[in-house]
């Protein structure tokens, strides 16, 4: 049995099934948009980033998906100053028990030592000197990955839309840049070399080779291979039908294998040519192949947002699941090969994690 | 004291309490009062500027009053979420 967590504009969804067939099997926050909905799989713990347009973002959680959702604690920017959290884009498992990270807008860091029941800004990272030249892109300041080392929990990855990747080597107390050989096309060529403006749409380190990290870039795929250090283009004459997407998967098994979903372009978020299709490499960028068996291949315009895709397990038989705008979420068992569609008529889906 | 009206789900958050009788000089030290009574609202109402949410609207005796609007004894206060969504 799988349980997916879908996070909507109209509140979060939880689908369980297997086989194909997947059904609603929980609803909370209804009519509230959750940006984000994961299970820390140490604890069973659930966590939803809820951004109510009326009284402002918030973390809930709770031990049981039928049961009630309390709000955590901590979760704000400090009093008197001129900035308000806007909203918060993910939760990440840190390397040791009951340590997570949360990534939000703008461009900020929470940690939780307590298993998520309370959380507290990473200094560190607010008081960063450069923070007043910082620039949002279309969808805010937005810290959306956390790339953490496994066993080595001083090692980090940041990646924020957009003032780029950011990397810490004491454990989040001192950052700096991680950005040579990105190429953001949407500035003058003149500017590029010293821009901040860097606009990370998704990033993930491979586990099992943590050097290794790939990147879908606000147009250009990317991989390092120096733990963020510097970036390879490999969204050029690559197989892709376009480099401009938002989300990433990699498969923990294959230190070369990464997926995406192309969207035309930034003036044009959709599907190219009205078919819908994930994206695979198995030699680390080199090529790409199209799955799609499965996918709408014709007459399908879908906007696949950067946390609405998610994986179970590893391999030949990965699950991969990701949800769409039009309320559409596909699945699949066998790491691509076929798809089918687990859910439609939902919301617009924001988010998709294997509970 | 300035009387205090909430609906759900702050009302909720203070308490179960639908009204309540706080002091202060203006909206915002009426709406830290409130916070301060009850820890669990703060951030619901007021952001961390100490401003009231985009999407919150705050009636003073029935006309739209801001962070600043100064109060006098029996004011009524109605925090209501705004018309707006999609």
């Amino acid at each position: 049995m799988t349980e997916l967590l879908v996070g909507t504009k109209k509140g979060l969804f939880a689908l369980q099934g297997g086989n194909g067939s997947f059904e609603i099997s929980a609803r909370a926050f209804a009519g509230e948009p959750v940006e984000f909905a994961m299970r820390d799989r140490r604890s069973g713990r659930y966590f939803a980033c809820v951004t109510s347009a009326f009284y402002g973002p918030k973390i809930f959680v709770t031990d049981d998906l039928a049961g009630e959702w309390e709000q955590a604690e901590g979760v704000a920017l400090p009093e008197g100053e001129d900035k308000a959290l806007v909203r918060l884009w993910t939760v990440v498992e840190a390397d040791e028990d009951e340590h997570l990270f949360a990534g939000g807008d703008p461009g900020v860091l929470f940690e939780s030592h307590d298993g998520g029941t309370s959380w507290e800004l990473n200094n560190g990272f607010w008081e960063q000197p450069t923070r007043p030249e910082w620039n949002p892109g279309a969808g805010g300041m937005c810290l959306h990955s956390i790339a953490t080392w496994p066993g080595d929990p001083s090692r980090l990855a940041l990646g924020i839309s957009a003032v780029g990747v950011w990397l810490s080597e004491d454990g989040g107390k001192s950052w700096r840049h991680g950005n040579a050989g990105l190429v953001p096309r949407y500035v003058p060529e003149e500017s590029r070399e010293n821009t901040l403006d860097l606009c990370v749409h998704n990033m993930h380190r491979h586990p099992s080779k943590p050097e290794r990290l790939f990147m879908q870039f606000h147009g250009g795929v990317y991989r390092s291979d120096d733990a963020g250090e510097s970036w390879i283009d490999i969204g050029t004459d690559t197989g892709l039908p376009s480099d401009f997407g938002f989300p990433l998967v990699v498969d923990p098994d294959d230190a070369d294998s990464a997926y995406v979903i192309p969207l035309v372009a930034d003036m044009d978020r959709v599907t190219p040519d009205g078919r819908v299709r994930v994206y695979e490499t198995r030699d680390a960028g080199a090529t790409w192949a199209e799955r799609g068996d499965g996918l709408p291949a014709e007459d399908a315009y879908l906007t696949i947002l950067r946390q609405a895709f998610a994986r179970e397990g590893s391999g030949e038989s990965m699950g991969l699941y990701f949800g769409a705008t039009s309320g559409d979420v596909f699945g699949s068992k066998d790491a691509g090969a076929t798809w089918f569609t687990a859910a439609s008529k939902l919301p617009p889906v924001h988010s998709v994690r294997v509970a | 004291m300035a009387v205090v009206r909430l609906r759900a789900p702050l009302s909720e958050l203070a308490g179960g309490k639908r009204e309540l009788e706080l002091e202060g000089e203006t909206v915002r030290d009426v709406l830290r009062a409130l916070e301060h009574e009850h820890p669990a609202i703060t951030g619901w109402i007021l952001d961390e500027r100490t401003t009231i949410r985009q999407h919150i609207n705050v009636f003073v005796n029935g006309e739209r009053g801001r962070e600043d609007t100064a109060l006098g004894a029996d004011d009524r206060i109605h925090v209501l979420p705004s018309i707006s969504g999609g």
